[in-house]
């Protein structure tokens, strides 16, 4: 009876927000299905124009208060590009644990807060209060070391004070001497393995759901970071996978070769194109390209997940979500082992050597992140281009809406149903916390 | 036991990053819950609420007069309102845009003019709704936000807002003053509240709670120029960052 279905979806004017799905069936005929992104535009990059060059990072991390630690480090390196400044092997290592603090973070509170009531059957966490009372506190205490741990490197994780062009502005934990703060990275190692049993308890709570979690396959294109010291997140060249599985690799300096950014009349935000119509950036582009660079304890989590590279099912992306958070953890481990292992040093932030364009890339939770600036001969920023991750993705959510809408059509779903399906969809890709949530206003009217 | 407070979150321009501070709480925040009943929180929640709300916390700027009639729904169903964050209370780091002509034809370039993009000068909530109570900073301090919803639970009138400066606090906790350490700072005419975390961490205030009463903006930019070593341009903008619409020349 499906080609039968006859539904009219209209979208309310009293649209709350930023993210909108909007689909008219009539007749078994689909007049429209979209994906809309109505954010008010804030203009960043013509912001950050007439700016000093150390005031451009903290301008630019207020652009997502979740990916605060991404937007900083992305817009440092493509500063420091410009101005010709070669960090230290102890800031590398500090920003790739802020970097993977943030990634567990983030992906903590989106698998969580926003995907697990879907799972749950509940409509937020608040019910989960009552109900589930061992998950609610077990995802506070997670999420709150996501906070502690970015907060030991970088200050604060909404929006990070401490790191700067150049480097750091002062040392882990804000310590006044370099044994304090040695002691300090010490305390967070600890912590980072305090949490591995509340790991261990979600892993086996997402075993229990995953059945629930939605088949459906659509292969794309696939676009992430490949590093030559570990899995693509903080730093790298930028790899495309194709679903056949080839790979092309461009320099984060042609980066515009890849996002081909245009204006879309659905969105107040850009969209992207490459080889296909559209690709995916995030967690599950990430794991599908560097895979085999997991560590090990995090592989044994996608195997029994069932987690396989290409994986062509966006709704897994919330797995994979939870998969990197778990290799964050070990990741910083491993790197605290290091900075302890060498002595960390007091060090002042390097200083520009020359004033140019450049351009910086890194991973944030939803995906790879772009930034680009030219600097005057007086350190002004005289340009900037952010390409962030949720633009990259709405023509991916777009592209698979016209995809699963008609199989969702022919499997005869209700209403209700598809709503729903629809909803777990754009939130599996985390577009942004607001657009992922559940406040998307889908009303279907016959 | 007394009833719980109906509360929810309402946001406008900004990077919801003021959100994601209360969930940094942690486990505190179960004890919240204990008193706070969220009716509606888009961020979190799918349930909405049409009916009468205790608090309305709202975050973001105003910047597109097609929200004018989402904040004054809030308004009227609110008993009272607290606009929470600097983008809120002062248009924040949106308003840094407000003095340039050109900001739609920079990011958007032949296409800024579709409908769908437009877009005014960044304000405070205030400029749309009247606003009981603010809560500032840029991320706001989450311990302030649990002492206002405090008071507000527990019925007291007044939430204090401190009216005196950043350096205050620098002294407070001892941390050497930005100048002295061959820097620079607007922390002389910040208003403080947030105990002074940028300087103790190393970089300067850049005032994301806005100004003292009565700022000597003349005075700042000489101390900028004089001490900070700051060229005349970054002088003359640097208070544009976070806090462009208390300026005298906003």
């Amino acid at each position: 009876m499906g080609k039968n279905v006859k539904v009219n979806v209209h979208h309310l004017t009293r649209v709350e927000g930023h993210g909108n799905i909007v689909v008219n069936v009539t007749d078994g005929t689909i007049e429209q299905c979209e994906w809309q992104v109505p954010e008010a535009p804030r203009f960043f990059e013509a912001m950050v124009r007439g700016r000093h060059y150390s005031e451009v990072a903290r301008i630019t991390s207020r652009i997502c208060g979740i990916c605060a630690v991404g937007h900083t480090l992305a817009s440092l390196k493509a500063t420091e590009n410009a101005l010709g400044i070669e960090i230290s092997e102890q800031t590398d290592l500090l920003r790739r644990v802020l970097k993977h603090a943030e990634n567990y973070d983030s992906h903590i509170l989106h698998v969580y807060f926003l995907v697990a009531p879907d799972l749950l059957d509940a409509p937020s966490v608040f019910p989960l209060v009552p109900t589930h009372p061992d998950v609610v506190k077990r995802a506070l205490r997670m999420k709150r070391l996501g906070h502690e741990w970015g907060a030991c490197i970088g200050g604060r994780t909404t929006h990070p004070t401490r790191a700067v062009v150049g480097g750091f502005a002062s040392l882990p934990g804000a310590a006044r001497t370099v044994r304090e703060a040695e002691a300090n990275l010490r305390e967070l190692k600890d912590k980072l393995l305090g949490i591995v049993p509340d790991a261990v308890e979600t892993y086996k709570l997402l075993v229990e759901l995953a059945p629930k979690i939605p088949a459906f396959d659509r292969p794309t294109e696939y676009v992430g970071l490949v590093d030559d010291k570990e899995y693509g997140l903080y730093d790298g060249r930028i790899c495309c996978l194709m679903p056949d599985g080839t790979r092309e690799i461009v320099n984060v300096a042609d980066y515009r070769t890849v996002t081909n950014e245009y204006v879309s009349d659905l969105s107040t935000a850009k969209f992207t194109k490459h080889n296909m119509e559209s690709y995916m950036a995030g967690a599950m582009a990430r794991m599908n390209i560097n895979y085999d660079r997991l560590h090990p304890e995090a592989m044994k989590l996608a195997e029994g997940l069932g987690f396989k590279p290409i994986c062509t099912n966006p709704y897994m992306n919330s797995v994979a979500q939870f998969i990197e958070a778990v290799h964050s953890v070990y990741m910083a481990v491993e790197y605290i082992d290091r900075l302890l292992a060498k002595g960390l040093k007091d060090e002042k932030p390097v200083e520009p050597t020359k004033f140019g364009r450049g351009q910086g890339s890194t991973e944030v939770p939803r995906g790879i992140l772009f930034h680009e600036y030219d600097y005057d001969a007086e350190g002004f920023c005289t340009m900037g281009n952010c390409v962030i991750p949720t633009n990259q993705n709405h023509g991916n959510i777009n592209q698979d809406f016209q995809k699963i809408v008609p199989e969702l059509l022919e499997a005869d779903k209700t209403e209700k149903e598809m709503e729903l399906a629809l909803e777990m969809l754009v939130r599996a890709y985390d577009p942004c916390i607001s657009c992922s949530t559940h406040y998307l206003n889908v009303t279907f009217k016959k | 036991m007394m009833a719980k407070v109906r509360c929810a979150w309402f946001d406008f321009a900004c990077c919801e990053g003021c959100q994601v501070e209360l969930t940094n709480l942690g486990e505190q925040l179960v004890d919240v819950l204990g008193y706070v009943d969220p009716v509606e929180f888009r961020e979190v929640m799918k349930e909405t609420t049409n009916g009468p709300i205790d608090i309305a916390f709202v975050e973001g700027s105003f910047t597109r007069e097609a929200d004018r009639r989402r904040l004054e729904r809030i308004r009227a169903r609110a008993k009272i309102v607290v606009a929470y964050g600097s983008c809120a209370t002062s248009g924040g780091i949106n308003a840094l845009k407000n003095h340039m002509a050109d900001y739609a034809d920079a990011v958007y370039g032949d296409d800024k003019d579709r409908p769908h993009l437009a877009s005014q000068k960044a304000l405070p909530i205030s400029a749309a709704i009247k606003v009981d109570y603010e809560i500032r900073g840029c991320p706001i301090d989450r311990d302030e936000f649990l002492r206002v919803v405090t008071q507000l639970v527990h019925g007291t009138e007044k939430v204090y807002i401190p009216s005196y400066p950043v350096c205050v606090e620098c002294k407070r906790r001892g941390t050497v003053c930005r100048f002295d350490e061959g820097g620079y700072c607007l922390g002389p005419i910040a208003r403080a509240g947030c105990g002074a975390p940028c300087p103790a961490d190393g970089i300067p205030c850049e005032a994301c709670r806005g100004m003292v009463d009565d700022p000597n903006e003349a005075a700042m930019e000489k101390v900028l120029i004089n001490n900070g070593k700051l060229p005349e341009r970054r002088a003359h903008n640097l208070s544009r960052m976070f806090t462009a619409n208390f300026r005298g020349d906003a």
